[in-house]
Parts: structure tokens; C-alpha cells; sequence
């Protein structure tokens, strides 16, 4: 799919991603613009998945460890056609399938279960090794976000990932800047992120998390380094596309006014009106 | 029926296990032993010698331990993941909930040297509290065989079952209880002994102590019961309401803290449907003291002597 029709995509995703949280009265919605991007190139240029046999044994495998971003998914997984894109209203209502988190075992096209943070990576590098024990040519990916690797758990992920030599395994950090409370630099800092994983044994790229085009090309199959895992820094914005909410920490779990939504819905129009015309 | 402890030799059930997963393996190129650098103690050798890539061994890292674990059974492989259970389980316990539970993981957790195996060792590698950890958490069966026999049965089992299994496995040395060819059951409590004066309920290490107990209460004239319940989750209910019932007073034996394990299942299940007197022997809510595993359990009352004390202070408050 080209570049262009990937941002249109993106762009009705972060629109239904806004109404969702809107309505809903809850969600993730720094978090989840700043991942959109990424989802989009993910389901719509580089997985192998097909919606009709989500459980295809040799399906790639796609896992948000980030899974408080989970209506970024459902969005994404109803647009890719996983799910009813009807159903994307009863977010979070009781009873719905569509939870805070995602859960894989009611909704297809999820692969695991995440929310608590760090868990993601360990269960990617699992899968991984699945592949290579089977001779098979599925890939992995993992999406974190950056104040996740905190978590020690991912750094044991990393170290193995290493060992086993799974190049296989894309890990993408969706690198916002920011964690619920504060700036990560000021809370636990990463920094140096890209020469801690390449010390760790990793091959590590650096993007801009927005430009379609860089993250298809860094994700795209045949790019990586035999015998190395691989890492992709996406540099991206909590919050991006909408003007008042972009790189703000309190827009971690905020929900935007009536105004707040209209205004941002505004900006989105106007982004998808320059996207046509561009096109 | 009635059983009896069948021989004085002691056996590893760590050995029955490794043998068991062989044999498993031969047949199925998916079954993937994943351990935390516990080759060893796990008794996984001849494992790695025949099948070098079938052993994942991810290192000291028990949280990515159990997340491969859960990403190798998304990935079509069947994993049994072995490590002391004192680690896998505390070490663990929010990958084993959400990775493997809540994700409806196929995944074999196999916590081996369980209950208070390392003795000496002490407290901190005292498996004590996995009963009550695993049980709280939905979707998960809770499996803790009695002898190398069940330990074999039951590690079969797990394979051929589809879903999470926490396999609680021994490193000290028990007897023979049941016979060659015995076949586990999930949720099935085996009733080694009938009885009608009251009944003991054990697993694991406990349960030859439980049979020699009710040997010994049986020359005093006291008839008891004896139920093996391997699999603490899910619990047979029926045979314990039976046992509660026919019998009036139970007694239970566990090698983990009396809070939460078995003691705590079997006692949830009595006061709902029938309530009797009861006596949970196991570790009173404290950190054992230095000692083996045989003297730790003597010293917590659950000599075979000391079982049938309690059962004879229990007969006393029986209506």
C-alpha cells in the first residue's frame, strides 16, 4: 500500500481512536496517537495477517506491549477488518469484549494478553524461538513504549533475544518522551537508548515515528542483520496530531472536553483534507 | 480399596518426571523443555544431550522465563517450563497470571524442589505459598502428585490436556504408593484408604505420611479415611462432602503454609456444604527454622505419629 493511502488510513484511525475515548469517557489517547503511525504501517504494509484465519499458524505475529494503548488496536484491527467496526462503540461498556486492555482470548487478532508493562518483549522473544525451532519465516514484533523499558524484565528479554541471535524479532519503541507522570528523562532515564541495545547486542535504527515512509522502510522484511535482533527507535510525539495535547504529560489518560474533542476533531479534518490534496 | 505404602525405597519424583517428558518428547517434536539455568536441578541433562535445541534456557531471568514460555505455545510449541518453584512461582507470579492464565497459554509450569525440598536452605527457597499464589488466579490447574508413579501419570496428563498446569514436583524422596500403570485424572481426589471415624486429606511428599498415620490410628482402634488430592484446582468437591459426611472430621496435610493451600481448599469446600471439624497441619504462618525437609515436616506436626495426634485431638471435638 502506498505511503499516501497508509496516512489516510491513520488519519480515520486517530479519528475513531478520539471519538472512542470521547465517548467512552476513558482511555489512553497520548499514548495511542503516538502509536497510530506505527499500527498503521504494522497492519496495513508489513504484517503477513489475514482477518479471515486470524490463528493462520504462520501469520506474523504483532504484540502491543504498550496494551494500555488497546483502542488504538481495536480501531486499527476493525479498519483491518479483524473485528466489526461497529463494535468499536461498546469500548470499554460493560460486557464488551473490547477492555482496557487487550485480551486475545475474545478478540481475534490480538496475540496475548498485555497491561502490566513488560511483559510484551519476554513473550515476543518466545514466539521468536517458535519460528526458528519450526524453520519458519513468520516474524515477530513487539511495540513498547520507552518508560516501559524500565521494567527489568524487558532488559532480561533483550539479553536473550541477543543469545538466541533472533533476527526474526523487531522491537519498536514508541519513543514518546513521556511516562503517566512525568518527562522519562527526569523519572528513570533511558539515555543513550539506541548504544544501551547495541552494547545489549542488538541492531538499532533510528526514525521519525510519524514519517509513514520511514517506518515502512524500517520494518519492511529483508533489511535486517542476520543473526541480530532488531530494534527500532521510533522517535514519536504523545499526543500527536492534535496540537494541545502533543508532547503534554497530561495527556497520559486525559479525556478531552465536548470543545477539547470538537477542536481536535477540527485539526484532524484539516490533516485529512491535507493529506487528499497532497495526493 | 486400601493402600498401603508399598516399599520402603525412596524415590526422586524428579526422575519419574524427566523420564516422562522424554518419552512425551520422542513422540512430539513440540514439546520444548525452557529452563532458568536450572539444567540441573530441573534434572534436565539427558534432555539437552538428545535434543540440544529443544532446551531453551533463557538464564537466570524467571519473568522472561515464563513469558517464553507463553510466546513458545503462541508460537505451536508445547512448553514445559521447569524451574525451582520457589523462583517460578514468586519470582514470576504477574507472567504466570497474565501471560499464561489470563492469555489462555498452553504453557506446563513446573515447579520443582516444591513446599520446603531445599531444608536447609531455608526460607528463601521454601516453596510455601504456591498453592495459595497459583490457586487465586483463574484458569490454571493445580496439580501436586504423591509418588514417582502419579508424578509420571500426571506429567502425561499435562500434556495431553489443552491449558495452563502448575505441576508441583519433589525432590525428596517418597515411596511407591500407587501401581504401575495408574492413570491421573484432573480434579479427582483418590481415596488410598477408607475409613469412618474421620478423614485425612493430603498430597505430595504428605501423603505416604498420611497412610502411615492412619496405619498407626487403625492399631488404636480409630478408623480413618485417607483421600490423595493431587490436584488442589480444581478441587474434587464431591469426595470431600462425601468424606465430610460419612466421616465427620478431616483432617489435612500439606507441605505449604496453612494459609491459602491445600488445608484452605479442602476447608472452603467443607464450610459451603458441610460443615465438620477440621485440622489443617502444614507451616503455621512462619519461616521455618534450619533443618531438612523430613525434620522440617516432623517438626511441623506432620509425622506420621504427629498426624495421628491430631486426628486423635480432632476425634475429641467430634459431636
Amino acid at each position: 500500500m502506498n505511503v499516501t493511502e497508509l496516512r489516510k488510513i491513520a488519519n480515520r484511525i486517530r479519528r475513531r481512536d478520539l471519538r472512542a475515548v470521547f465517548e467512552a469517557g476513558a482511555g489512553h489517547i497520548g499514548g495511542e496517537m503516538s502509536v497510530i503511525d506505527i499500527l498503521t504501517a504494522l497492519y496495513f504494509h508489513v504484517l503477513n495477517v489475514d482477518p479471515a484465519a486470524p490463528l493462520a499458524p504462520n501469520r506474523d505475529r504483532l504484540v502491543l506491549s504498550k496494551g494500555h494503548t488497546a483502542c488504538a488496536l481495536y480501531v486499527t484491527l476493525a479498519e483491518r477488518g479483524f473485528i466489526p467496526q461497529e463494535e468499536i462503540s461498546t469500548f470499554l461498556k460493560p460486557r464488551s469484549r473490547l477492555n482496557g486492555h487487550p485480551n486475545c482470548t475474545k478478540v481475534p487478532g490480538v496475540e496475548t494478553n498485555t497491561g502490566p508493562l513488560g511483559h510484551g518483549l519476554p513473550v515476543g522473544v518466545g514466539m521468536a524461538v517458535a519460528a526458528g525451532l519450526s524453520r519458519a519465516s513468520w516474524r515477530t514484533f513487539v511495540i513498547t513504549g520507552d518508560g516501559e523499558l524500565q521494567e527489568g524484565s524487558n532488559w532480561e528479554a533483550i539479553m536473550a533475544a541477543a543469545q538466541f541471535k533472533l533476527d526474526s524479532l523487531t522491537l519498536v519503541v514508541d519513543h514518546n518522551r513521556l511516562q503517566q507522570g512525568a518527562r522519562v528523562a527526569d523519572t528513570n532515564n533511558l539515555a543513550p537508548l539506541a548504544v544501551k541495545l547495541e552494547s545489549f547486542g542488538w541492531a538499532v535504527e533510528e526514525i521519525d515515528g510519524h514519517d509513514m515512509e520511514q517506518i515502512c522502510k524500517a520494518l519492511s522484511p529483508g533489511v535486517a542483520t542476520t543473526g541480530k535482533p532488531k530494534c527500532v527507535i521510533a522517535h514519536t510525539n504523545k499526543g500527536h496530531g492534535i496540537s494541545f495535547m502533543s508532547d503534554d504529560v497530561a495527556w497520559h489518560h486525559k479525556v478531552p472536553s465536548r470543545e477539547q474533542y470538537e477542536r481536535a476533531m477540527v485539526e484532524l479534518e484539516v490533516a485529512r483534507a491535507e493529506i487528499e490534496e497532497a495526493a | 480399596m486400601e493402600l498401603s505404602v508399598r516399599s520402603t525405597e525412596l524415590h526422586d519424583c524428579r526422575d519419574a518426571f524427566t523420564e516422562t517428558l522424554m518419552a512425551i518428547a520422542s513422540e512430539n517434536p513440540d514439546v520444548i523443555a525452557v529452563c532458568n539455568d536450572s539444567v540441573g536441578s530441573s534434572k534436565l541433562g539427558a534432555f539437552r544431550e538428545r535434543w540440544p535445541e529443544r532446551l531453551v534456557n533463557v538464564g537466570i531471568a524467571e519473568q522472561n522465563l515464563v513469558g517464553v514460555g507463553a510466546g513458545l505455545a503462541n508460537g505451536g510449541k508445547l512448553p514445559f517450563v521447569c524451574a525451582a518453584a520457589c523462583f517460578l512461582t514468586g519470582r514470576a507470579l504477574e507472567q504466570i497470571k497474565a501471560d499464561v492464565a489470563y492469555s489462555d497459554a498452553n504453557v506446563k509450569l513446573c515447579g520443582i524442589s516444591s513446599g520446603v525440598a531445599y531444608g536447609e536452605l531455608g526460607p528463601t527457597h521454601h516453596s510455601a505459598e504456591d498453592f495459595a499464589w497459583i490457586r487465586a488466579i483463574p484458569n490454571i490447574a493445580v496439580v501436586a502428585p504423591a509418588d514417582r508413579i502419579e508424578t509420571s501419570a500426571a506429567t502425561e496428563w499435562s500434556a495431553s490436556f489443552e491449558g495452563p498446569v502448575f505441576l508441583r514436583i519433589s525432590r525428596v524422596g517418597v515411596p511407591d504408593l500407587f501401581s504401575e500403570g495408574h492413570t491421573f485424572e484432573l480434579g479427582k481426589a483418590d481415596m488410598l484408604r477408607d475409613g469412618s471415624d474421620l478423614t485425612i486429606i493430603a498430597n505430595g511428599t504428605l501423603t505416604h505420611r498420611a497412610i502411615s498415620a492412619a496405619e498407626l490410628l487403625a492399631r488404636r482402634g480409630v478408623s480413618a479415611r485417607v483421600l490423595n488430592l493431587a490436584t488442589v484446582r480444581p478441587i474434587d468437591e464431591d469426595r470431600i462432602i462425601a468424606a465430610a459426611l460419612d466421616t465427620g472430621a478431616i483432617v489435612t496435610c500439606e507441605e505449604h503454609t496453612i494459609f491459602g493451600g491445600l488445608g484452605s481448599a479442602v476447608a472452603e469446600v467443607v464450610v459451603d456444604h458441610a460443615p465438620v471439624p477440621m485440622k489443617r497441619l502444614g507451616i503455621p504462618g512462619s519461616f521455618a527454622p534450619t533443618g531438612s525437609a523430613s525434620f522440617l515436616l516432623d517438626e511441623f506436626g506432620m509425622s506420621p505419629a504427629g498426624i495421628a495426634q491430631s486426628a486423635m485431638e480432632l476425634l475429641a471435638r467430634k459431636a
